[in-house]
C-alpha cells in the first residue's frame, strides 16, 4: 500500500463533519437543541420531520447562515463557528455547495444558465471564457439541459429545470460537502422522481456528501445511507435509512414512517 | 483677488484635515473607497462636489489649477468650477496639461503623458462599481472586504455570451495592485490604460456618496477581461479633423442637417498644441497668410 | 468651418444676468423684502430651515428670495453656506418639557393637565380661497390668554409611570453627527433622526403615508404634537455652567404605536419620534412614523419588505439636496460616454448585421 492510498484510507476514516451538542434558540423558543453526529466522506445523512422540527434551522447553523448560540462543528479538522467570515464565505464557494427548495433563492434569475453555471468557476478565478462556457456547457448537459438553452435566463425555465440548474450551478466547482434545503418540494410527482434519479447519480459518481433536510421519506429512502429524525428542536433517532424506516424505535419515528405508508 | 468672506479654497482648515486624512488613507490602500464626511458644497451634488473638495484640500497658493470636463477647459461646469476656486483661492489657473500641478476633470484623462509632482482628480458620480449588481451598500462593502468578485465577471460573462464582446464603453472597471475592483469614474475604456503606472498622483472623490479613493504614482491597474477576450482601448476610427491626431480620442460633432459629422479631439489643449504646431486635419481652415 | 463649443464662461455669465432679471419679475411690482418673507411666509422659511439644517429665519428669507421660492434651491443656499460655518461648540440638549408652547394637541387623551392648545393651525379652516386677501384687508387681533406657567409635561410620561409605554432611556452618550462625519450603516437611532430631521418633506411624507396603507404598518396615534420656543443653553468652560444663548421654535411629535408583545415582554406601546425645526407639523408627524416603522429590528418585529422599513433605502434617498443634484446632472455634458457608447452600437449593429446577411 503506498502512502497516499494510506493517507487516503485515513481520510476516509475521519469524520469530514463533525458536530456537537450543537443549540440554537429564538428568544425563549428552541431552534435545535444539542444535536451532535458525524458524517464521513462520501455519505448522505438525510434530516426529516415536520416543519418547526428545527431541521431547516440545524441546515442553516450548518452552513453558517445561522449563528447558533452552543455547539460545535467541525469541517475537516476546522472550527467552523470560530472561522473568520472570509474563510468560511471561501468555502462556502469552493468545497461547500447549498441547495435551496425554492430555485429562485439559489440562482440569479436575471443572469443566462451559462452565467449561473459559470458564477462559481469566476468567482475562484477562472479568466478563459471558453473554458468557462465549456464547462457550463457540460454541466448543463449532465443535469439534462438542452445545451441551446445556455443563453437563456432561469426565468424562461420550467420548476425542474430550475432547480436542476441550480444543482448544475453548486456542483460546478466540484465541492465536497452539499446542503440541501427539501431539493424537491414544490415540484410534481413525475419531475420529482427524475430529478432524484439525477441526484442520486451525481452523489455516487462524484462521491458528494450530502445532508439533505426533507419532510419526504420516500426521498431520503432513495439518497440516505443514514437517518436522523427530529421533532421539537430535538434529535429523537438516527441510524442507518433503512433500519430507522423498517424497524423504527421512536414512537415519533413510527408515527412518522406508518403515515407515510398509509398514503 | 480671492474672496475675504471665505477661507482660502473655500473649506475651513478642519474640514481640509479630514478629507486630507481620507487622501492619505486612499493612498495608503490603493483602489479602497474611503468614507469620508463630504461637505455641502456650493454646487450641486453630482456635479464635481466630490472633486471639488478633494481639489480644495490638496490646492496650495502655488499651485497651477486645470479644470476640464469632457477633456475639455472651456465646458460650462470646467469654466464654473475654475472660477470657483479662482474666486476662493486665488490660485493661478492654465489650460495647459503640461503648466497644471492640479487637474481637476470630469469623464476624461488628459492626452499628454503626466508627469510626477502633478495630481489628477477625478469626480465621481457613482464610486461603488459593484454597485449595479448589488444595490446595497452594506453587502457591497463586505464584497469588497472578502474579495468577492465573481459576480463582476458573470457582468462581463453576459456580455460577451449577448453580445459577442464585453459591452462596457466606459467606467470600464478596474483591478488596482491585485486587491480592489474600483470604479475609475466614467471615463471612456479608451483612457483605462494612462491609470496604470501613471507618475502622477490620482485622486478620486465621490461628494455625494461620500468616498474618496486613490491610485497612488506607479500602480498596476488592470482593465476586467478574459484572457480569450482581452481588454481593447477603443476610440473611433478617425482621424482628428483639426489636428489630424490618430492616437487622441475624438468627439463626433453633428455639422449639418444632411447628417455630415466630423470628428475632433476631445482633449482641447492637447487639439491646439498640435494646431499650433502646424498640424492640420481634414477641415482645417486655410492657412493665414 | 466647425467652431468648437466655445464661449462657455460668457455663455455663463449672460445667464446670470437673466437669471437676475428674471427674479426680480416686473420692476413695476414692488420688490419683496427679506422681513416679508420672514413674516408672511413663515411655512416656508421653517421648511427650509428644518431641510436646511440651519437655524436662521432671516437667511432662510433671504435664500427664498434669491431661489424664487424654489424651497429646495433655497434649502441647497442655506446648507452651501453653513458648510463654511465654523463649528464653535455644541449646545446641551434643548429640554421640550419647557417648551413655551403656541400648540398641544393629544389625539390619544381628551384633556390633561397643561390642556389641550389649539394654536395658529389650519386644520379646522376650510380651505376656501379668501379673497379677500387679494385686497390686501387687515387682520383683526386675535383674542389672547396669559401664558401656560412653569413646563408642560409630556403625554408619554403619563403612559411611561404605568409603564404602558416602552421607556426612553436617559443618555449622556455623543450621538454621532450627520454632518461631520460620513453615514454609516447600520445606523444606530440617533443618526436615523438626524437624517430623517433634514429630509425632504415630500419624501418623508411618502414613506409615513405609505406605512399607514400598509406597507410596515405600525398602527400610530399622536400622542402629542406640540410647537413652541425652547431655549438653548451652551456650556462655557470658562464660567463654568450652561448659560442661554437663543431660543428656537421647534415641532415635536411622539406617537404611540402599537406593540403585541412578546413571550419576555408584556404587551406595551412603543415609541416614534419626530423633532423639527419651526412650525413643522406634517413633517414632525411623519417623521415620527418613518422613525417607528425602522425601528423593526430592535423591537423584534418582521421584515416585511415595505420601503419604510429598509434603512439602507429610506436614509441614502431621504435628502432633497443630494437627490435634486445627481437628478439634474444629467444635463451635464456627457459626450464623451456617450461617444463611446455610439461607437460601441455601431459596432454591435455591424457586426449582427454581416451575420445576418451571410445567413440570407
Amino acid at each position: 500500500m503506498g502512502v497516499v492510498e494510506a493517507d487516503m484510507r485515513a481520510a476516509l476514516d475521519q469524520p469530514l463533519l463533525s458536530v456537537t451538542g450543537l443549540t440554537k434558540r429564538y428568544g425563549a423558543r428552541i431552534g435545535c437543541s444539542d444535536v451532535s453526529f458525524d458524517l464521513f466522506p462520501g455519505e448522505v445523512m438525510g434530516i426529516v420531520g415536520e416543519s418547526g422540527s428545527g431541521k431547516s434551522t440545524l441546515l442553516s447553523c450548518l452552513a453558517g447562515h445561522l449563528v447558533p448560540d452552543e455547539g460545535q462543528v467541525t469541517y475537516s479538522g476546522r472550527d467552523v463557528l470560530a472561522m473568520a467570515e472570509t474563510e468560511r464565505r471561501r468555502l462556502s464557494r469552493t468545497e461547500w455547495a447549498y441547495v435551496h427548495q425554492n430555485p429562485r433563492d439559489g440562482l440569479r434569475m436575471g443572469v443566462s444558465a451559462g452565467g449561473n453555471v459559470g458564477e462559481r468557476l469566476m468567482a475562484v478565478g477562472a479568466r478563459h471564457y471558453g473554458e468557462i462556457r465549456g464547462a457550463a456547457a457540460d454541466w448543463l448537459g449532465r443535469v439534462e439541459i438542452a445545451a441551446d438553452r445556455i443563453d437563456d435566463r432561469p426565468s424562461a425555465f420550467s420548476g425542474g429545470m430550475q432547480q436542476r440548474l441550480q444543482i448544475a450551478r453548486n456542483l460546478v466547482t466540484g465541492p465536497r460537502l452539499v446542503f440541501m434545503d427539501e431539493p424537491t418540494g414544490g415540484l410534481d410527482v413525475s419531475v420529482q422522481a427524475r430529478l432524484l434519479d439525477l441526484l442520486r447519480g451525481l452523489v455516487r459518481d462524484m462521491g458528494l456528501s450530502v445532508i439533505i433536510v426533507t419532510h419526504d421519506l420516500a426521498v431520503v429512502r432513495l439518497l440516505a445511507d443514514r437517518l436522523m429524525v427530529m421533532k421539537g428542536g430535538r434529535v429523537v433517532e438516527q441510524g442507518l435509512t433503512d433500519q430507522v424506516l423498517d424497524d423504527p424505535q421512536d414512537a415519533y419515528t413510527q408515527l412518522l414512517v406508518s403515515s407515510v405508508l398509509q398514503v | 483677488m480671492t474672496d475675504q468672506a471665505y477661507n482660502f479654497a473655500y473649506l475651513d482648515e478642519q474640514t481640509k484635515r479630514m478629507i486630507r486624512r481620507a487622501i492619505l488613507k486612499g493612498l495608503a490602500v490603493p483602489g479602497y473607497q474611503v468614507p469620508f464626511a463630504s461637505r455641502e458644497m456650493p454646487m450641486p451634488y453630482g456635479w464635481g462636489t466630490g472633486g471639488v473638495q478633494v481639489t480644495a484640500a490638496c490646492l496650495t497658493p502655488e499651485d497651477v489649477l486645470k479644470v476640464i470636463d469632457q477633456g475639455a477647459d472651456d465646458t460650462t461646469n470646467a469654466v464654473s468650477i475654475r472660477k470657483f476656486f479662482q474666486r476662493t483661492a486665488g490660485v493661478r489657473v492654465t489650460e495647459s496639461t503640461g503648466e497644471a500641478s492640479v487637474i481637476q476633470t470630469r469623464h476624461r484623462i488628459p492626452e499628454a503623458p503626466l508627469r510626477e509632482g502633478q495630481i489628477l482628480v477625478y469626480q465621481v458620480p457613482i464610486p461603488e462599481p459593484l454597485r449595479f449588481l448589488e444595490p446595497r451598500e452594506a453587502e457591497t462593502r463586505k464584497m469588497h472586504e472578502l474579495e468577492e468578485y465573481g459576480l463582476m465577471h458573470v457582468k462581463l460573462y453576459e456580455d460577451i455570451a449577448r453580445h459577442g464582446e464585453i459591452a462596457t464603453s466606459y467606467a470600464y472597471p478596474v483591478k488596482v495592485e491585485g486587491r480592489y475592483v474600483m470604479d475609475p469614474s466614467p471615463i471612456p475604456k479608451f483612457d483605462n490604460p494612462k491609470l496604470g503606472d501613471c507618475p502622477a498622483i490620482q485622486l478620486f472623490g465621490a461628494g455625494r456618496e461620500q468616498r474618496i479613493y486613490a491610485v497612488p504614482p506607479y500602480t498596476q491597474v488592470v482593465s476586467l477581461d478574459f484572457d480569450d477576450h482581452p481588454f481593447v482601448a477603443s476610440k473611433a476610427p478617425h482621424d482628428c479633423d483639426l489636428c489630424g491626431a490618430d492616437e487622441s480620442y475624438l468627439d463626433e460633432v453633428i455639422i449639418d442637417d444632411a447628417g455630415g459629422r466630423m470628428f475632433v479631439c476631445s482633449d482641447t489643449d492637447f487639439c491646439a498644441g498640435r494646431q499650433a504646431a502646424g498640424h492640420r486635419g481634414r477641415l482645417s481652415p486655410a492657412e493665414v497668410v | 468651418m466647425y467652431v468648437a463649443v466655445k464661449g462657455g464662461e460668457r455663455a455663463i455669465d449672460n445667464a446670470h444676468a437673466w437669471l437676475a432679471e428674471e427674479r426680480r419679475g416686473d420692476p413695476g411690482v414692488a420688490e419683496l423684502g427679506v422681513a416679508q418673507i420672514r413674516e408672511q411666509l413663515a411655512l416656508a422659511v421653517n421648511r427650509v430651515m428644518a431641510e436646511g439644517s440651519l437655524f436662521d429665519p432671516d437667511l432662510a428669507a433671504l435664500a427664498i428670495k434669491q431661489a424664487r421660492g424654489d424651497l429646495i434651491e433655497a434649502v441647497f443656499l442655506i446648507r452651501a453656506y453653513r458648510t463654511t460655518l465654523p463649528r464653535l461648540g455644541a449646545s446641551n440638549p434643548v429640554d421640550t418639557g419647557a417648551m413655551a408652547v403656541d400648540r398641544r394637541v393629544s389625539a390619544t387623551f381628551k384633556d390633561l393637565p397643561g390642556g389641550q392648545i389649539l394654536g395658529p393651525t389650519f386644520d379646522y379652516t376650510h380651505r376656501l380661497l379668501d379673497f379677500k386677501l387679494a385686497a390686501e384687508a387687515a387682520v383683526p387681533e386675535a383674542a389672547t390668554a396669559p401664558a401656560l406657567a412653569g413646563p408642560v409635561p409630556h403625554v408619554t410620561g403619563f403612559l411611561n409611570r404605568d409603564g404602558l409605554i416602552e421607556g426612553a432611556e436617559r443618555s449622556d452618550a455623543t450621538p454621532p453627527d450627520l454632518t461631520r462625519e460620513p453615514m454609516e450603516l447600520p445606523a444606530d437611532r440617533a443618526l436615523r433622526l438626524q437624517a430623517i430631521t433634514r429630509g425632504d418633506e415630500g419624501f418623508v411624507l411618502s414613506m409615513a403615508y405609505s406605512t399607514q396603507r400598509g406597507y410596515g404598518r405600525t398602527h400610530a396615534f399622536v400622542g402629542e404634537l406640540r410647537i413652541g420656543r425652547v431655549a438653548v443653553e451652551m456650556d462655557i468652560p470658562e464660567l463654568g455652567f450652561a448659560i442661554e444663548i437663543g431660543e428656537v421654535e421647534l415641532t415635536e411629535c411622539e406617537t404611540v404605536n402599537q406593540f403585541k408583545g412578546s413571550k419576555t415582554e408584556p404587551p406595551q406601546f412603543t415609541r416614534g419620534y419626530g423633532l423639527v425645526f419651526g412650525q413643522s407639523e406634517r413633517k414632525a408627524i411623519a417623521m415620527s412614523l418613518v422613525d417607528r416603522a425602522l425601528r423593526w429590528k430592535e423591537l423584534g418585529e418582521d421584515d416585511t419588505g415595505a420601503p419604510a422599513q429598509d434603512e439602507e433605502f429610506v436614509l441614502m434617498h431621504c435628502d432633497n439636496i443630494q437627490a435634486t443634484g445627481f437628478l439634474e446632472h444629467i444635463k451635464l455634458p456627457h459626450y464623451v460616454d456617450f461617444q463611446s457608447e455610439l461607437e460601441l452600437v455601431r459596432r454591435l449593429r455591424a457586426e449582427a448585421m454581416a451575420v445576418q446577411e451571410a445567413a440570407e
